[in-house]
């Protein structure tokens, strides 16, 4: 920590990397003001030594884990070092990151800048001032190759080779990064509107010609948009002892639970536990949304069902059904429809769930009478 | 049906579906408008509308019930939504279907000196059982048969406002209004036997009425009308003369057709109390135990058509419909031996018929109802089943 031990309290008491008990101990006050006094700064910063201390232990930890565990120390990764901790501490409770974890310092610390100004009091950035040198930094930087790119667009005009048919930087499949994303990029917090006009900035610096010269830098904010639909499982097609073609598949809903079986026989008859689905669903609701995803494809008549269903009520259970077909028709069906599929929704499963109740209020959003007094 | 109607007719279905663009109707009745075959009207509709002549090659056709005979034959006995389908459509048009068919080769085949043959029709919800014997009965009329159609048995044994103590016998209870209305209606469906058949027996109502030995029918059934008191047990003595009289004597003989619908409730609970909160038994209700003497085949001359109706049976779960869970195990024994006659869903060729039907009625109004795929989405959604087709096709 590169701080003034020596020093005498002077205005700059309210950095905020420094420890409070080196400036307490000049001052020479009761215990009871100290006490005060750091309760009045907020909590304890960890220093640059701390985090390299940690680092030290984790790695050194991170090899008698795999001692422990009989693995090779040099080849043990992150991976292993969660399904250990797991399997050392089994931890029974429901919220994942309460549970016991052994992580990198760098991932379990919160970044923070480093001290920004020197022995002398003098701030290393010229943009210190500012409040939030980085943002502004960039922000200046940026501007800066604005300008470079219209100088060097004049060049071109005055020699005579202006053309605007450039190379364009492609910029499908990506997108903008985030405003948090920002924020942990630059390490400090930005408001909507800084996040905005860097945005904003970023327009005009790709709207310009030979942007395709700052390509590098662009992409350094841009990340890539994953597609879909490739993560999506489809069933294997089995045959039965006849020949016919059939594909498992399970969907769940709230709390309902449906496993079926889909057989490509050509009747069109659909089993739930053993009864007809006119029986199962009487409300003409649920055997809409067991038909959507075979009028989607338009199948109607092809498939026989055979599915079991338990748990959650009639529209859960029917939620649960639509997701299971959808899903067993992805093995009969193109991966152009599979697509189209995934953007009508059949095969997202609905996250909704019962929301809980909270103390001191009715429901969950219901509360108790209000009085007025 | 007269000619220039028929071509009218025949021209208006071809304008509403040529409008509507669909190629393959347009096929079909190109096919029909043939004016050599005018029987044919079109592959939904036939134009034999007596159910003598019901054969085979009918089936899956709809034939117009007249309204003359309507008014005699049905004064209660159709489903409360076939009326409403009725009063829309301004003609009542019932489909010939398998079942009833074979009910009618039966009745036509059985020998009338035997005791009489009990016919159960059963099938799961909304199957067309109450249609099919209303098919069978206005068969049965036409053959010159007394038609005894209790059309629901289920309303005898539940909401029951006033139930008096019997006045002959100590045990049971009597439901009078329920007893004037199905002589009233019994009245209008079998006028011209009433004059004809005659009492075998002295009747006493009350200390000054009776009705004497050998008094037509007619008088009968008017005292029960006028004294509402004493109904329940004129009910009870006209099945007995009736039971005595059919297919007895050469000069009067006439057969009879006992039609029970919703024959469970006979041997199920009811849902009424006495006044010190127990519940009554079938068998205390007048009506109900006259109605299990009619039910025994001790009789000849005649058929008893029976259906089971889940739908307003009580206590009885959705899903059954087989004889055995509906009757029970008393039900059951009185009933055996029966013809069982399963009704079930329709079949492609009557789903096609009903669509057409609807099409032709305008029923379907929404333009995507006419196209294949919303008919593909009709048959997944109501699974061929012709009460929830009909609730479906209310809405579109």
């Amino acid at each position: 920590l590169t701080c003034s031990s020596g020093r005498t309290v002077t205005a700059c008491i309210y950095s905020l990397a420094f420890p409070l008990q080196l400036l307490s101990r000049q001052i020479c006050v009761s215990s009871a003001a100290w006490r005060k006094n750091l309760a009045a700064a907020g909590p304890e910063k960890f220093s640059e030594e701390y985090i390299k201390k940690q680092v030290e232990e984790f790695n050194i930890g991170k090899r008698h884990l795999a001692n422990i565990m009989g693995e090779d120390p040099e080849t043990f990764t992150q991976e292993d070092i969660d399904r250990s901790i797991a399997y050392l501490f089994p931890s029974g409770l429901f919220e994942k990151r309460a549970r016991p974890v052994m992580k990198h310092p760098d991932l379990l610390f919160p970044k923070q800048t480093a001290v920004q100004w020197g022995e002398d009091g003098r701030p290393f950035h010229y943009m210190f001032y500012t409040g939030k040198q980085a943002y502004y930094s960039l922000m200046h930087d940026t501007f800066g190759k604005v300008l470079a790119l219209e100088k060097y667009q004049d060049s071109m005009r005055n020699k005579g080779l202006f053309t605007k048919d450039t190379r364009q930087m492609s910029l499908t499949g990506s997108r903008w990064l985030l405003k948090e994303e920002l924020e942990e990029l630059l390490v400090e917090n930005i408001s909507d509107h800084d996040y905005t006009r860097f945005l904003q900035l970023m327009e005009r610096l790709l709207s310009m010609p030979y942007c395709a010269m700052e390509e590098e830098f662009v992409q350094r904010f841009r990340r890539q948009l994953e597609v879909q639909s490739s993560k999506q499982e489809i069933p294997a097609v089995q045959h039965d002892e006849n020949g016919v073609a059939f594909s498992q598949a399970e969907g769940r809903r709230k709390t309902a639970k449906a496993s079926i079986k889909l057989r490509d026989c050509g009747t069109g008859s659909i089993t739930i536990n053993g009864k007809s689905y006119l029986l199962y669903f009487p409300v003409l609701q649920d055997r809409e949304q067991l038909m959507f995803p075979l009028h989607f494809v338009d199948m109607l008549g092809r498939f026989n069902v055979e599915a079991s269903v338990e748990g959650g009520g009639h529209c859960a259970q029917a939620g649960a059904l639509r997701l299971a077909v959808s899903r067993a028709l992805l093995s009969f069906v193109s991966a152009g429809e599979m697509e189209s599929m995934r953007q009508a929704g059949l095969l997202t499963p609905d996250p909704r769930v019962k929301e809980r109740k909270k103390p001191g209020q009715a429901g969950a959003r219901k509360k108790f009478t209000w009085k007025k007094r | 049906m007269n000619l220039p109607r028929l071509y009218h007719r025949l021209r208006l279905t071809a304008r509403s579906l040529h409008s509507s663009a669909n190629g393959q109707q347009v096929e079909k009745v190109a096919v029909a408008v043939d004016p050599d075959v005018p029987s044919q009207v079109s592959v939904f509709r036939t134009s034999e509308n007596d159910p003598t002549c019901h054969t085979e090659l009918h089936a899956g056709q709809y034939y117009t019930l007249p309204p003359a005979h309507m008014r005699t034959l049905f004064p209660h006995g159709l489903p409360p939504r076939f009326q409403m389908q009725m009063k829309t459509f301004n003609e009542a048009c019932v489909m010939v279907r398998q079942p009833a068919l074979e009910l009618i080769t039966c009745l036509r085949k059985a020998d009338y000196s035997e005791p009489a043959l009990r016919y159960v029709l059963y099938g799961e919800k909304g199957c067309g059982k109450t249609l099919s014997l209303c098919h069978v009965l206005h068969f049965c009329s036409t053959q010159g048969w007394l038609v005894l159609h209790i059309p629901d048995a289920h309303l005898w044994v539940k909401n029951c406002r006033e139930l008096l103590p019997s006045s002959s016998r100590p045990g049971r209870f009597d439901q009078p209004i329920q007893a004037l209305n199905w002589l009233k209606n019994f009245k209008t469906t079998n006028e011209h036997f009433l004059s004809k058949i005659k009492t075998t027996q002295r009747y006493v109502w009350t200390k000054r009425e009776s009705t004497e030995e050998g008094r037509p029918l007619g008088e009968l059934v008017d005292q029960g009308v006028s004294r509402v008191k004493s109904s329940s047990d004129v009910v009870g003595a006209l099945l007995r003369e009736l039971r005595l009289q059919a297919g007895g004597a050469a000069e009067g003989a006439f057969r009879l057709a006992v039609a029970v619908d919703g024959v469970n409730a006979l041997w199920g609970k009811t849902t009424l109390k006495k006044e010190d909160k127990s519940e009554v038994l079938p068998e205390e209700l007048t009506l109900i135990h006259n109605l299990r003497k009619m039910l025994r085949n001790d009789w000849c001359g005649g058929a008893i058509l029976t259906t089971l109706s889940q739908t307003g049976s009580l206590f009885k779960p959705r899903s059954a419909y087989l004889p055995m869970e509906l009757l029970g195990e008393e039900g059951f024994d009185n009933m055996d031996p029966f013809v069982p006659i399963p009704v079930s869903n329709y079949s492609d060729k009557e789903f096609e018929s009903c669509y057409l039907y609807y099409l032709d009625r305008n029923w379907l109004q929404h333009p995507h109802s006419r196209t294949e795929d919303g008919k593909k989405e009709l048959i997944f959604l109501s699974s061929r089943n012709p009460s929830i087709l009909e609730r479906l096709c209310a809405f579109l």
